[in-house]
């Protein structure tokens, strides 16, 4: 479904690049959803962008259903973190989500009338039908965040990419946002791509947690998640399982080892853990 | 109330006072403010009913110069919103114009009338071209500062749509430049008041400045006094009605302020 490879970009002027992310692959299959994780400045937010077609790598390729990238290619959807901005204040919620009806090729409402009915079956899906007509500044954070996930189904993508979508509502609100995320692909064929750096969530909600080392963004490891669905925020986290796998995630995502757990190294061709982290003394834990 | 008191309070008290002091005085240059308004109601608004209670003299010169205003501001707005996107939007065009755009708009327009008289001729042509190229800076330089700083997060979600250019233009770029359309449009009403004034006082053979003209070679305070008042009452209302007009378009703005976003 989505095959990237070798995929490197680096910013800043000529003599002094700044390596964002180091030859990743990662192959995604069909309707999965696989958990990005990562340090703060792992290159998460530029692979994002190079796999949704909106920044050119200077290396390797993304092809997504047998096609090359180098545009933002139809049926793929984008959730940003900063929902309060990627929501346009001079349009109304429903207006928002039939924004993206409006453009591109593929099976889409060409009348307004029925693009308008797509918004509203949107916002069914995130339980949000009775605030079509207001403007997204009269919602809270997390009515915003779900009217962003709507605007992104509207337009019914194979792939989801989110970028730190919970990133800036509190607690509760994250909970229910990530159930939502849950229920929509039990419901929908789509294969999801997201990114967190928070290590719980990207367990709870993942297939896959792709764990990517500090800059230049490399993979560390590519561990699946064994946990059962539908997944429950009480049980699901008290499980053994969910627990022992957060802990592993979160030791690689500070570049620690586990102690007398498998190498998470060799998991992953290619994979090079630098020496900076392997000097790292594996008990003092990194902030 | 107190809030209405409070507003008219002072402008009351100093017509008052003026009334008072121009009696006692019976000043030749500061007639009473009741004088001038029974002749501003003699003047304009004494008309049939059929007319709105205009009269003849309303009609012929305040009708004009309010049409010379409107229609001066609408070219303004048109051409300056339109350049004013593009230059805001292109770097190349930007470049081109910047340099022109700079020393047309320290050029004080009223400076340039002789010009447009040279090459309009004396009449309404003239005036409309000549508020029309003065109000035009402030609109073009706001748009232009408005579109150019887009919210990136705005621009990348919107390409991430696959619009295309026309509705990127439709959907976000005039939108977010709006605000700052507006904030030069305010400035160009009071801008549009001043120089149609001057022009007709130049050379106009109707309009409000002619009638200023008229008033002052007959040496009639009184009415030169109440056409400065119409004036006055005028601009309030071109700020008034653009108020409304921005009040109805930028609603979104001013609620999306309020919430902090």
């Amino acid at each position: 479904m989505l095959e990237i490879t070798d995929l490197t970009h680096s910013y800043g002027p000529p003599g002094d690049r700044h390596l964002a992310i180091d030859r990743i692959t990662l192959t995604v299959g069909e309707g999965e959803l696989v958990s990005i994780v990562g340090p703060s400045g792992c290159g998460k937010s530029t692979l994002l962008r190079c796999v949704a077609g909106l920044l050119s790598p200077a290396g390797g390729r993304v092809v997504l259903g047998g096609v090359p990238v180098d545009r933002v290619p139809d049926g793929l959807a984008l959730v940003f973190q900063d929902y309060s901005r990627s929501l346009l204040p001079w349009l109304s919620v429903r207006d928002n989500v039939a924004l993206p009806l409006r453009g591109g090729q593929g099976r889409k409402p060409r009348s307004r009338a029925g693009r308008q009915q797509a918004a509203i079956a949107a916002l069914a899906t995130v339980g949000l039908t009775d605030t079509a007509q207001k403007y997204p500044w009269q919602l809270s954070g997390g009515m915003q965040q779900r009217v962003a996930i709507a605007r992104a189904l509207a337009c019914d993508p194979v792939l989801l990419l989110m970028d730190e979508p919970f990133g800036s509502v509190d607690a509760q609100t994250r909970e229910d946002l990530e159930d939502l995320i849950l229920a929509v692909r039990r419901e929908r064929d789509i294969t999801i791509l997201l990114v967190t750096h928070d290590i719980d969530e990207s367990v709870y909600v993942g297939d896959r947690v792709v764990v990517l080392s500090r800059g230049p963004g490399q993979i560390r490891a590519d561990l699946p998640v064994d946990l059962p669905s539908p997944r429950d925020q009480i049980t699901t986290r008290e499980l053994a399982a969910f627990v022992h796998l957060r802990a592993e995630v979160g030791r690689l995502v500070r570049g620690q080892q586990a102690p007398g757990d498998q190498v998470p190294g060799d998991q992953v061709p290619g994979d090079q853990v630098r020496p900076a982290d392997e000097s790292r003394p594996a008990r003092a834990p990194q902030a | 109330m107190t809030a209405l008191l409070r507003r008219w309070t002072v402008l009351l008290l100093a017509a008052g006072a003026w009334e008072v002091w121009a009696r006692v005085q019976r000043s030749t240059f500061f007639p009473p403010p009741s004088a001038i308004l029974a002749r501003m109601y003699r003047l304009w608004f004494a008309g049939p009913a059929t007319h709105l209670f205009l009269t003849e003299d309303a009609i012929g010169n305040l009708l004009p110069s309010v049409g010379r205003i409107l229609a001066g501001l609408a070219i303004a707005a048109a051409i300056g919103g339109a350049v004013g996107l593009a230059v805001g939007r292109s770097a190349a065009v930007y470049g081109y114009l910047d340099p022109l755009l700079q020393f047309a708009r320290a050029l004080p327009a009223v400076t340039l009338l002789p010009v447009f008289i040279a090459i309009f001729r004396l009449g309404t042509q003239m005036e409309v071209a000549f508020i029309a190229f003065g109000t035009i800076w402030p609109i073009m330089l706001n748009t232009a500062d408005g579109a150019r700083y887009l919210d990136p997060v705005q621009v990348e979600t919107v390409r991430a749509f696959r619009l295309t250019a026309w509705q990127r233009l439709i959907r976000l770029i005039i939108p977010a430049a709006l605000p700052k359309f507006f904030a030069g449009l305010r400035l160009s009403v009071s801008l549009a008041l001043i120089l149609m004034v001057f022009a007709e006082l130049v050379g106009s053979s109707n309009g409000l400045g002619y009638e200023m003209n008229n008033a002052e070679s007959s040496f009639d305070m009184t009415w030169l006094w109440s056409t400065l008042v119409l004036v006055a009452i005028l601009g309030n209302l071109l700020n008034v009605l653009e108020l409304a007009a921005e009040h109805r378009l930028l609603a979104w703005h001013r609620g999306a302020r309020q919430h902090g976003n």
